[in-house]
């Protein structure tokens, strides 16, 4: 049986900062369990940009994000073992792992359970018709799309427009596929003001909030979508319904805490949200557990899951050497304005500040703190301009995920795209940062993840 | 195609199956046709996975004579077959006294069926054996079973094809001639001769039937809706738990039953439809098993549910008469070697042995075949390492590092596990053939996790072409391509 002062669970954003937190609060020995075969968690397959404003003051693509949040590990001294899924665990912090090279056994001072959300399912929303192939959510997409270069659909309806559904939304018109609606059972729109405007709104993209899909269509493939307006109890009104031909019906309904290994060693959860339930210390019931991220609360930027990963492993630590504890304290300032946005009304985005922009009358702008918002309002409305993240193929069939270094013209994406489709790259590693294409269309690309070459 | 066969069997249902190993006990050369791309696609794989004790079918009819035999043998069947089977019992609760009257009478009708062993009890009764449960009292079965019906299908042909029989998936029957003293029967991709030819097409036996000549049964589809709830079983229900059966259903009532993987299922309705295989789910009825569900376990709440699916009963009775109709089980008169088996629906699955050791004993009759020597009737699952101890959990990692890799993050399943499936003796590599053999994709995540990481393994093991990939039959391909 193998001795840690901390073990995490889970080698995501919020394991990460948990475990480099813990290790800088002091503890000796730390490990970090992951069961996919690399670190970073569902950042390396967002590809897109956006996250880090507040954590790095930049903004990065998920697999750099996920990238810095390794090295930043691997820099303090914290053990990462991929590949290798907790499977049990008791309230004496036994936890029990298994990997190909075997099943393992260790002992724990503290844990820290950082193991994420998982998708709502069409069963979960109960979405009536036919089981046809052709019905996915919207991360086993990103998973397909991003990662394993499978396309899932060349017609596709989107139902939710919570952050992944409108991401989803871009990702797949970029791929070349038609996203013919984007459905919202709600009145309004649970995503990013920004995420609305570059995702759907950039590549006009209809929305319907109110509505929902009401029946699935097709034996064998997805051969339709019903979509009908819902009523003030959020079921589908009768007779309002439209049929709209499509081949992939993409879910994007919500995330649920994941919380298997909690349930293992007795954590209480909460029983409507399954999340954990913590103290101020993000420590769970059972003693000398803690919980941190998604799988404690599902949260919307991810730089509040490694804040919150950096307290729970913090107090994991001080846990064992019977030090201090932190609270953990969200600054709900920071957070960016959601929704449908108002007509000459804009949110900046360049900052943390994220100050609400208002374009008057007369052709001025008003409500900016600094310089830097005039310009940018200025230039949404005349010509904006985009961070374009996509990914380059490599000959054999790999994808590197990537990002203009410059932004570029809203107007000119899709050409972008189309030139950066025909680049080819050749085998070999790839590493976060290096420029693969020097000039697209003024802008260089650099490959945003750490990418091996595959090995024969 | 263009093979000569002693028996030809249509349909790899569980009955069609169970026929094609039965009958693999003798030196016959044995086919089996669907035009599914695996064995349980029709309603052998879309029910409650119960094994019924008999109590619900008319005195004197086959379908309890057949059933209270099945339910005798399914227990050593299910070891001998290596498939998952609890006996669990039943429970069917009453919420007034007329309802206990319609339940004395059930177990009156069970005893003459010579069910053994059912028994009324009491509201305290109630509580001890399903605490969660309401009602006013009930009757209990103790020998109702709960019972794996993909794998016990998958065992059946498995074992058959390890016995020497050998089955054409994806051939689906057009048409039968008579070409002498044999049977021609042309399908989707060829042309079968045999001596005897078996229907067990299930909700096709009418046409079947009646492309031999026997134009006299009319199967009436009727379909039932299920709803799939989280692994709460041993939290709320250990034992299937049924209402009162009302006159004229044409099923047993929606019912609870805890399945042998620890889900808790809901349902079925009864709502004659016209398509045979029409499989959707509409949301007033979900509306309805939910409601139904909560009458019978208050506690049930709707974030459980992760799923839904639905079957279709092969039926006799038309919608104006309702009910049950018996099987009919017989060497139809006017065409000699023809055996007809129409109208299987519940208990069907129950009484898949015994029917199929009557058909046996009727082609016996017939063909008079020697004894196969080397029958073997045994087969071996795939080892689940979710169940083994930490030790042989070690153990088998050691033996093959594809035990260390969980694949399926919701119910432990491994690459080995997977890999298993995929190499399965019908060669079925379609994502819902791996699905019923190992059982990933069915847990809270619904293939959320392990999808994707199925698809890699059949794409980079196995050389599956990504636009290949098939969800359930040919055309329902998951994929359209390569993204560049």
């Amino acid at each position: 049986m193998e001795k840690y002062d901390v073990i995490v669970v889970g080698g995501g954003p919020g394991g990460l900062a948990a475990a480099c937190a813990a290790r800088k609060a002091g503890a000796q020995r730390v490990l970090v369990l992951e069961r996919d075969s690399r670190a970073g968690g569902i950042l390396n397959q967002c590809i897109h940009d956006g996250f880090g404003l507040i954590r790095y003051k930049q903004t990065l693509a998920g697999p750099e994000y996920a990238t810095r949040a390794i090295q930043e590990a691997l820099d303090c001294g914290v053990e990462i073992k991929c590949g290798t899924m907790v499977v049990d665990m008791s309230a004496q912090r036994q936890v029990t792992a298994v990997g190909p090279d075997g099943l393992h056994i260790y002992e724990a001072g503290a844990v820290v359970l950082a193991t994420g959300c998982r998708e709502r399912t069409r069963g979960a929303v109960m979405i009536p018709g036919t089981r046809p192939a052709g019905v996915f959510t919207a991360g086993v997409v990103q998973n397909f799309v991003n990662i394993r270069n499978i396309m899932i659909g060349k017609k596709v309806v989107i139902l939710g427009s919570g952050d992944i559904g409108l991401i989803m939304a871009r990702r797949l018109t970029l791929e070349g596929a038609k996203v013919l609606a984007v459905v919202e059972l709600m009145q309004n729109s649970g995503g990013l003001q920004r995420n609305i405007q570059q995702c759907l709104y950039d590549f006009n993209i209809p929305l319907y909030t109110g509505h929902t899909v009401s029946n699935i269509v097709g034996k064998r493939n997805l051969s339709a979508v019903e979509i009908s307006r819902v009523d003030e109890n959020n079921k589908p009104i009768p007779g309002s319904g439209w049929t709209v031909e499509c081949d992939a019906l993409v879910l994007s309904v919500g995330l649920i805490p994941e919380n298997e290994v909690a349930k293992a060693a007795g954590v209480k959860l909460d029983p409507r949200s399954n999340g954990t339930v913590t103290d101020d210390y993000m420590q769970t019931s059972v003693p000398g557990v803690f919980s941190c991220g998604n799988s404690h609360a599902v949260m919307d930027l991810v730089d509040f899951v490694s804040a919150q990963g950096e307290i729970a492993g913090k107090n994991a630590a001080a846990f064992c050497s019977g030090g201090q504890m932190e609270q953990w304290v969200l600054s709900r300032l920071s957070e960016p304005a959601k929704g449908l946005p108002e007509p000459d009304a804009l949110n900046c985005i360049l900052c943390p500040n994220g100050c609400r922009l208002r374009y008057e009358a007369d052709g001025s702008i008003s409500g900016n703190k600094c310089k830097r918002g005039i310009e940018y309002a200025r230039q949404e409305r005349t010509d904006p301009v985009r961070t374009l993240t996509l990914t380059v193929r490599t000959q054999d069939g790999r994808l590197i995920p990537a990002r203009t270094v410059e932004p570029i013209s809203q107007a000119k994406l899709m050409e972008a795209v189309a030139a950066l489709q025909r680049i080819t790259l050749p085998d070999r590693d790839y590493v976060c940062g290096e420029v693969l294409v020097e000039d697209l269309m003024g802008a260089k690309v650099v490959a945003t993840a750490n990418i091996p070459a595959q090995h024969p | 195609m263009n093979e000569q066969f002693d028996v030809l069997v249509v349909g790899a249902g569980a009955v069609g199956c169970a026929i094609a190993r039965e009958l693999s006990r003798s030196q016959l050369r044995i086919g089996v046709v669907d035009k599914g791309c695996d064995v349980a696609a029709g309603a052998s794989g879309r029910n409650s996975a119960v094994v019924h004790a008999g109590f619900n079918n008319k005195p004197g009819t086959l379908m309890a004579e057949l059933c209270v035999e099945g339910n005798e043998n399914f227990e050593a069947l299910c070891a001998e077959l290596d498939v998952p089977y609890k006996k669990t019992g039943k429970l069917l609760v009453a919420f007034d006294e007329a309802e206990m009257e319609t339940l004395e009478k059930l177990l009156r009708q069970g005893e003459e069926n010579g069910c053994k062993g059912l028994r009324m009890v009491d509201h305290a009764a109630v509580q001890k054996l399903a605490p969660n449960v309401g009602g006013f009292g009930g009757l209990y079965s103790p020998n109702t079973a709960i019972f794996d019906p993909f794998l016990y299908t998958v065992a059946l042909a498995e074992n058959a094809v390890y016995n020497g029989a050998r089955f054409f998936l994806n051939n689906r029957v057009v048409a039968v001639k008579k070409d002498g003293d044999l049977f021609a029967v042309t399908t989707s991709q060829g042309v079968f001769k045999t001596r005897v030819l078996v229907n067990a097409a299930g909700m096709f036996s009418d046409k079947i039937s009646a492309m031999v000549g026997v134009d006299e049964y009319h199967i009436y589809p009727c379909r039932g809706e299920y709803l799939i709830l989280d692994k709460i079983a041993n939290d709320y229900l250990t034992i299937p738990v049924y209402p009162a059966p009302t006159k004229g259903n044409s099923g047993l009532g929606i019912h609870l039953t805890p399945t042998i993987h620890g889900n808790l299922l809901v349902g079925p309705n009864a709502e004659h439809i016209n398509d045979h295989l029409d499989y959707g789910t509409v949301s007033k009825t979900q509306d309805e098993l939910f409601a139904a569900a909560q009458k019978l376990l208050p506690a049930l709440q709707r974030k459980d549910v992760i799923g839904a699916f639905a079957g279709t009963r092969p039926k006799l009775a038309s919608p104006e008469e309702g009910g049950f109709r018996d099987f009919v089980i017989k060497e139809e008169p006017s065409v000699p070697n023809f055996i007809n088996l129409v109208g299987i629906e519940s208990p069907g699955m129950t009484a898949s042995m015994p029917i199929a050791k009557r058909v046996s004993a009727m082609v016996q009759g017939i063909l008079q075949p020697a004894p196969n020597p080397d029958f073997c009737g045994k087969h071996k699952n795939i080892i689940r390492f979710a169940e083994q101890t930490p030790e042989r959990k070690a153990e088998l990692i050691a033996q093959d590092p594809d035990y260390g890799e969980v694949i399926c993050r919701c119910q432990q399943i491994t690459k080995k596990e997977i890999c298993q499936a995929i190499e399965n003796p019908l060669g079925v590599k379609t994502i819902s053939g791996i699905k019923y053999r190992a059982w990933p994709t069915t847990g809270r995540c619904q293939g959320g996790y392990c999808l994707t990481r199925i698809v890699e393994i059949l794409e980079k093991e196995y050389g599956v072409r990504v636009e290949d990939v098939a969800y359930r039959d040919e055309g329902s391909e998951l994929f359209a391509g390569r993204v560049k």
